[in-house]
């Protein structure tokens, strides 16, 4: 590998049911590449939280993986309300999912904190009612 | 023990198996889908109630051996399809969650 590899992916905001679409997606492609397994694994679990969280907390934005020689970095974008409180959203068990959500298994408040726990690095660029980008990279 | 294996032994109901040789290597439990996520490892046999097609998308990207859905649940056949074509085994038990752990637990050991 020498230039880098990079997908770019739009998130539907409204479908809650089929989220997970675009992970599932590089989880695929990174195997093509035959990435090791367990880079491959944390680099789904991170994606995938994110993906659900740009769904239904920030109603869709775009997902960016690129593959570098040492490392692969996922860029997920949206427009939508922002995180108040970066450090509270972080915490395991905090949760704004609404029911509905809920009822489908989500809102456990883990989503962020298995993102953190899955990358190697993580950045949270947000701001209320403009939106949130967070930046991942999973070292190979 | 393969999937296709624990779905004979525990007369598992097989809503779709594309892969019966997949070995089982141990499991979770869990119906919150970022517990699973954070917790379920390669080659689990996931026992949940959840029933809709988000656990197709978890069991793929945690890559667990087998789905079993407890206490009667099932997906409707439009998300089956959709496990179908990701080629994950998905079964189901009219026991509840906690029975079928035992059981599963007493066949891994
Ligand atoms: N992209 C986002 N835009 C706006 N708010 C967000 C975004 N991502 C997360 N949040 C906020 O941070 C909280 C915690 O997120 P986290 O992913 O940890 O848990 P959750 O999505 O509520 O539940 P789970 O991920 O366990 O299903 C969310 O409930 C929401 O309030
Ligand atoms: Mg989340």
């Amino acid at each position: 590998m020498s230039a880098p590899l990079k997908l770019h992916f739009d998130i539907d905001g409204e479908n809650f049911t089929s989220a997970g679409e675009a992970s599932v997606k590089v989880k695929k492609w990174l195997r093509q590449l035959g990435l090791p397994q367990d880079i491959i694994r944390r680099v789904a679990i991170a994606m995938y939280e994110g993906e659900i969280n740009m769904v239904i907390h920030a109603s869709g934005g775009y997902a960016e993986v690129t593959v570098f020689p040492d490392r692969i970095e996922i860029i997920l974008c949206d427009k939508g309300p922002g995180i108040k409180d970066v450090e509270l959203a972080m915490q395991a068990g905090y949760s704004t999912a609404p029911e509905r959500i809920r009822s489908l298994g989500f809102g456990a408040g883990m989503g962020l904190p298995n993102m953190k726990a899955n990358s190697d690095t993580m950045k949270i660029n947000t701001e209320i009612g403009v939106g949130t980008t967070i930046t991942m990279t999973v070292n190979m | 023990m393969t999937a296709g294996e624990l779905a004979q032994e525990l007369s598992l109901n097989i809503l779709c198996l594309p892969h019966p040789e997949r070995e089982v290597t141990g499991g979770f439990a869990g119906d919150l889908l970022s517990w699973v996520m954070g917790g379920a490892k390669e080659g689990d046999a996931w026992v949940t109630i959840m029933s809709n097609l988000n656990v197709v998308a978890v069991a793929s990207l945690c890559d667990t051996a087998c789905v079993v859905l407890a206490s009667d649940t099932v997906l409707d056949e439009k998300d089956l399809k959709t496990a179908e074509e990701k080629e994950i085994n998905v079964l189901n038990s009219p026991l509840p969650e906690f029975e079928l752990c035992v059981k599963i637990g007493e066949l891994l050991k």
